[in-house]
């Protein structure tokens, strides 16, 4: 019962949302939580997340939602900077980074969030026909190889400092966290192993309960 | 498991390595890797062009991805005559210009232009009607390829024969060139209500064994998609598109998203047009929204709709019928 205030957000404007909602799910039940998950498509939806899930898809028509809707990128950047536990899958790390660029074309023009000090290089395996799923190693994660899927995935070619490597693919940085930001260059919402997912949760419940410590709401007290 | 992954035993034939070694722990071309791609298309718009101008023009109005062809299907209509894969030159522009995916139509059966398709690089290959078909008889065995496909359906069964095939993503046929969305729908419906109708029979084996015998279709496939409640592959709009609001009947009708053909370069507002198609499919189901979109169009501008029963050329009969 403790968990009814526990509400994940999926930004819902492109790309595999229903699928980070369900591998959501999955990982509330393994956690044996009862959260909620919550597709966000309008700023008003930001209120309320304990943590929020940026999905795969095509960055530059997430970007290009900055020219339609640039309360909403507002809202999210807001909630990031103020500790909000956030996972970016391949176009959502694009979306967080600082810079991007693309492996064959170059600078882009899409607008970013600039939460996440990384530079990125879209497409950086090359097309689809290169995309590929390998498994890894992710200590993070805990002792079994995680198998990362990657379409035309793009890689961290550059990160400052604070920013924690965590999965390196090829010698290629693919995974790494900065404080409450967690990125992939894979898609961690289309295999069965949910554990992206359930450490996103994990910090999403400690955020949950640090914000309520601060407003004295506390913990609720248990009945005898 | 977020994405279905029956049938796959012919699948395990056609996994490419990546390097030289055989060591290589890469898996490419797998049904994760082809299915995976058509999921992150999933609610966006993937636009017809057929030169470097209207991609741009479709990348910086948020299309999900381009579709290069020769000519649009209205002019295709237009010119009769044999409609082939675009130029290997045009398709090769396109891709030193954009940076979303690139897909390509090639004729349904033509391994010849597949094998091409694949070997410049497209990202999806689109076995399609708009094309003249070059096989009666068989679409292309699709798990041959590392390439994932789309093809156009406008019942269940072709959707369910084409993806027993090795195609990753299922599009309405539609009627494409047309500007009238009336096929689309009536293809999208056809296929939600032999769905709904298999849900009821999922306990059912010897309905279910029927069932796959009028679809034409294997009782795997079919005991897979009644078990899921929908197709084991995404399932977009496509054929007639032509106003937001168009695109937003789609939506909501529950396709996971929308090819625009003509629509959009046929149109006397292309870049307004294709923006405001966008925002439509993104927001299909907030009304307000729908409107602000379709005020960034105007009607006048609307391309020249056709009536679909009085054609000369009914693109979706085209090619094998099983």
């Amino acid at each position: 019962m403790r968990d009814k205030d526990l509400i994940i957000g999926v930004l819902g404007i492109q790309g595999d949302i229903e699928e980070n909602v369900s591998q959501t799910a999955t990982a509330f039940h393994s956690l044996g939580k009862k959260g909620e998950v919550r597709v966000v498509r309008h700023s008003k939806d930001i209120s309320g997340l304990s943590g929020l899930i940026l999905p795969g898809g095509e960055s530059t028509v997430v970007s290009n939602l900055a020219t339609v809707n640039e309360d909403l990128l507002h809202k999210i950047a807001d909630a990031v900077s103020g500790g909000m536990p956030v996972l970016g899958t391949c176009a959502g790390m694009i979306i967080l980074s600082t810079r991007a660029y693309d492996r064959v074309i170059g600078q882009t023009k899409q607008k970013l969030l600039s939460l996440l000090n990384i530079v990125v290089e879209r497409n950086a395996f090359g097309r689809q026909k290169d995309s590929f799923e390998a498994d890894m190693e992710i200590s993070l994660m805990g002792k079994r190889p995680f198998k990362g899927i990657f379409i035309r995935a793009p890689i961290v070619s550059k990160a400052e400092a604070g920013v924690q490597v965590i999965a390196k693919m090829e010698d290629k940085v693919v995974a790494v966290k900065q404080d409450n930001i967690v990125a992939t260059a894979f898609h961690p919402e289309l295999g069965s192993d949910n554990r992206f997912h359930v450490h996103l949760i994990k910090s999403a419940s400690d955020f949950r309960d640090r914000i309520n410590v601060m407003r004295g709401v506390g913990f609720e007290p248990t009945n005898p | 498991m977020t994405i279905s992954l029956v049938p796959s035993e012919f699948e395990q034939k056609n996994i490419h390595r990546r390097g030289s070694s055989s060591r290589s722990p890469f898996a490419v071309g797998t049904t994760l890797v082809k299915r995976g791609f058509a999921h992150m298309q999933k609610h966006g718009v993937i636009m017809d062009v057929t030169n470097v101008e209207q991609a741009q023009i479709a990348e910086d109005a948020g299309a999900v991805a381009v579709m290069v062809l020769d000519k649009l299907p209205f002019d295709v209509r237009l010119a009769g005559g044999v409609a082939r894969t675009a130029s290997v030159k045009v398709v090769q522009e396109i891709m030193d210009a954009v940076t979303i995916p690139i897909m390509a139509k090639c004729r349904i059966g033509h391994l010849g232009e597949a094998q091409i398709l694949e070997e410049i690089g497209v990202d999806m290959i689109d076995e399609s009607e708009v094309l003249t078909p070059a096989d009666e008889e068989s679409h292309l065995w699709k798990w041959d390829f590392t390439v994932p496909f789309v093809n156009g359906a406008k019942n269940l069964g072709e959707a369910l024969r084409r993806i027993e095939e090795g195609c990753s993503m299922i599009r309405t046929k539609g009627e494409p060139g047309t500007g009238n969305v009336a096929e689309a729908v009536a293809h999208i419906k056809a296929v939600n209500n032999d769905i709904r109708r298999l849900g009821s029979l999922v306990d059912d084996a010897q309905e279910l064994i029927k069932v796959s015998r009028q679809l034409q279709s294997s009782l795997q496939i079919v005991e897979e998609t009644a078990r899921l409640g929908k197709l084991p592959v995404v399932n977009f709009a496509a054929g007639g598109i032509s106003t937001p609001a168009d695109a937003a009947l789609l939506m909501n009708l529950g396709c996971d998203g929308v090819f625009v053909g003509s629509g959009v370069f046929k149109s006397d507002d292309a870049s307004q047009r294709a923006q405001a198609i966008v925002l439509a499919t993104t927001y299909f189901d907030d009304p307000a929204t729908v409107l602000e979109s379709q005020r960034m169009v105007d009607e006048r501008k609307s391309m020249v709709g056709l009536d679909t029963q009085n054609l000369a050329l009914r693109m979706q009969e085209r090619g094998p019928s099983v």
